[in-house]
């Protein structure tokens, strides 16, 4: 950015561009703030406070008893350990298989390498909906040897909810197009020095990688925390459902005894928090990675 | 320390033949530069010397060693690249110990390289430094201190000076001169500096389109150059070249001349040459003098002057419509129109076949 001529001018449109995104932020976090608000206070003063600002401040009747009852109508706890674990453990595994394949598509030379790829790159077009039951049959009778010995068929376990999703066309993607794009000097100079192509992925590009690694996980993770469909048809077990499906178990709950909106944005508060704490995490993350790595031209 | 000898090395890439049967032998201890212009292939060269690239076809030994099919850590070379390549996101003793801790060297051996290396360079001070807080010239330093910790049979250069700004590159260069001379290790260069190429080098490889147009000592090529386009490509301002006919041949000379130009008489050495041929008459910048037109043995008149303080380059259109260019040792102030005469010495001349543009005669030293 030049040096400003005038220093009023640069005060004024700096003064500017922090109110517009002021007014930004508000306008973003509103429905948050709304949704925690709206979760500590009883029904009817939720309601009668929606008319005027009070709905984003903690005023009157403030407790946890929506909480309370949360848990005591579904174990939400369980929910978010599960959808925890499945995302956490889906986002490791994937950028590590999807970056070690985008690394081979990028920097090793192998028959059939551009097909493959372009096959990969192909499956972006197919929609989950049209290999669910596919899919579905497959897992089915598929088998697994664990702790507890041979078995067939992966339905109403973690894995099932795991495995399918560690690898996709789309992070592969993003790995092999930043990967070309990092300086090929780099890689040759350090097989220069002797090293084994694999420690050029784990001395050398990895290190490198921060940016599209945050994205990645970012990415990777809001997909499987919002998992709905595929845990719907392969779990059938309240011990291995995840948040989104036990949403709608929660919903189911109200059948009979009318709607309890104190509740629900209890629930709903519950499953956002981890999602804020990882994108803040990764961001933080993300910019310190940027900062360290920066190559100046 | 390591000989290096390349035999009818051919590269292709697909269809493409960027390299065509290069014969190159490299002694001892020698530093030796690739010169030519962008895209002649010799970064290729370079880069098939590392092993970056395969060799279509041909041999290279290192020792007597066939390479060919080494991976590039087993070739006993380091190499020099033109953007660097230091690791980023790591420190200055990280970057130039890479090779060694790669290699499993215990750190005590390790710390002792380093500071040797750093010792040798200057950048003591820099040691913990990460490279984004380095400059130019700086991060050049640790790309050659890595070199230089893993006591490589061969330095490989690829343009590493390109980069770097008029002031630093002279400093660069001149410490890379005094770093063969304290190491007196083989070196490869490539560059398309000619500067880098007169200063630096033992020997000089001129390339172009993928053959060696000639090899030599600077000054052999300077002096003596084997065709029109090493004669043009080293040196600057380059060689003037003026279409001439022979008009008359004996033992000792050949006596040559044009419509603008009085008939002089050049040293006759090397191939046949006959009466009424076409030739080329090639000459350089720094040996026209300024004379009165009266004087000249060519004419014409001043067209564009560039003072340069110690050297003045002046171009002057030739009454047939050529232009040629003098470099004249002192500041002169010339008019734009101004009628002027150049002389020279014809036994500083040089005489190119018009065919197949090759030396026609020798000069004499």
């Amino acid at each position: 950015m030049s040096m400003p001529n005038n220093p009023d001018n640069y005060g004024l449109r700096l003064v500017t561009r922090y109110v517009v995104l002021t007014v930004i932020a508000i306008i973003f976090a509103f429905p948050l703030v709304f949704m925690i608000m709206s979760s500590l206070k009883p029904d009817q003063q939720l309601l009668a406070d929606t008319s005027s600002l009070k709905a984003f401040l903690p005023v009157g009747d403030i407790s946890f008893q929506n909480y309370e009852n949360a848990f005591s109508r579904v174990p939400v706890g369980l929910f978010v350990f599960n959808s925890m674990l499945v995302t956490s453990v889906t986002v490791v595994l994937s950028l590590f298989v999807c970056s070690l394949s985008g690394f081979s598509f990028a920097y090793l030379k192998w028959r059939g390498r551009d097909l493959l790829f372009s096959i990969i790159l192909a499956t972006f077009i197919i929609p989950f909906e049209t290999i669910a039951i596919p899919m579905l049959l497959i897992t089915s009778k598929l088998p697994w040897i664990g702790l507890d010995g041979f078995s067939i068929g992966w339905l109403n376990t973690y894995r099932v909810q795991i495995v399918p999703f560690i690898a996709d066309g789309l992070t592969i993607f993003l790995f092999v197009q930043y990967f070309k794009d990092l300086p090929v000097e780099l890689i040759e100079a350090a097989r220069v020095e002797g090293t084994t192509w694999w420690q050029i992925y784990r001395l050398i590009v990895i290190p490198l990688s921060g940016p599209v690694l945050a994205t990645a996980a970012i990415l990777k993770f809001l997909v499987m925390y919002n998992q709905y469909l595929w845990p719907m048809i392969v779990v059938q077990q309240e011990e291995y459902r995840p948040v989104m499906v036990g949403l709608q178990y929660f919903f189911q709950t109200f059948t009979k005894g009318g709607i309890a909106w104190g509740e629900i944005m209890a629930y709903l508060s519950m499953i956002t928090v981890p999602v804020l704490a990882f994108y803040l995490y990764i961001q933080r993350a993300f910019i310190a990675s940027v900062a360290a790595t920066g190559v100046k031209g | 320390m390591a000989e290096i000898k390349l035999r009818d090395v051919h590269k292709s890439f697909g269809k493409v033949e960027v390299i065509k049967g290069v014969n190159i032998e490299i002694k001892d201890g020698e530093f030796v530069v690739i010169v030519g212009p962008s895209g002649c292939g010799k970064s290729t060269l370079l880069r098939m010397i590392a092993g970056l690239e395969d060799i279509t076809q041909g041999t290279l030994e290192i020792d007597g060693v066939c390479m060919n099919d080494r991976q590039p850590k087993d070739r006993g070379i380091a190499m020099v690249f033109q953007t660097y390549a230091i690791f980023p996101h790591m420190t200055v003793r990280e970057n130039v110990a890479f090779g060694l801790t790669i290699n499993k060297i215990d750190k005590a051996t390790r710390d002792l390289k380093v500071d040797e290396a750093a010792r040798i360079l200057q950048m003591e001070n820099l040691l913990d430094r990460r490279p984004s807080e380095l400059s130019g010239g700086q991060r050049q330093r640790v790309a050659i201190g890595r070199a230089i910790v893993r006591n490589p049979k061969v330095f490989l250069f690829d343009e590493p000076l390109s980069n770097l700004d008029a002031s630093l590159r002279m400093d660069m260069r001149m410490e890379i001169g005094k770093l063969h001379q304290s190491l007196n290790a083989s070196m490869i260069y490539v560059t398309h500096d000619q500067v880098e190429a007169m200063t630096l080098a033992d020997k000089i490889v001129v390339l172009n389109d993928g053959k060696v147009m000639q090899s030599g000592s600077p000054m052999e090529l300077y002096k003596e150059p084997a065709n029109m386009f090493v004669a043009s490509f080293l040196g600057a301002p380059s060689m003037n070249f003026i279409n001439v006919e022979v008009h008359d041949i004996n033992e000792e000379n050949v006596t040559v001349y044009n419509p603008t130009l009085s008939p002089i008489k050049v040293p006759h050495k090397g191939r046949d040459i006959s009466k009424k041929s076409q030739a080329i008459l090639g000459l350089r910048p720094q040996y026209l003098r300024l004379v009165e037109p009266s004087d000249g043995i060519l004419n014409g008149k001043v067209i564009l002057t560039e003072r340069l303080g110690a050297e003045t380059i002046v171009e002057i259109l030739l009454k047939d419509g050529k232009r040629v260019i003098a470099a004249i040792s002192e500041d002169q102030i010339l008019s734009n129109g101004k009628e002027i005469g150049l002389q020279f010495n014809p036994k500083q001349v040089h005489l190119f076949s018009s065919e197949d543009s090759k030396f026609l005669s020798e000069n004499r030293k």
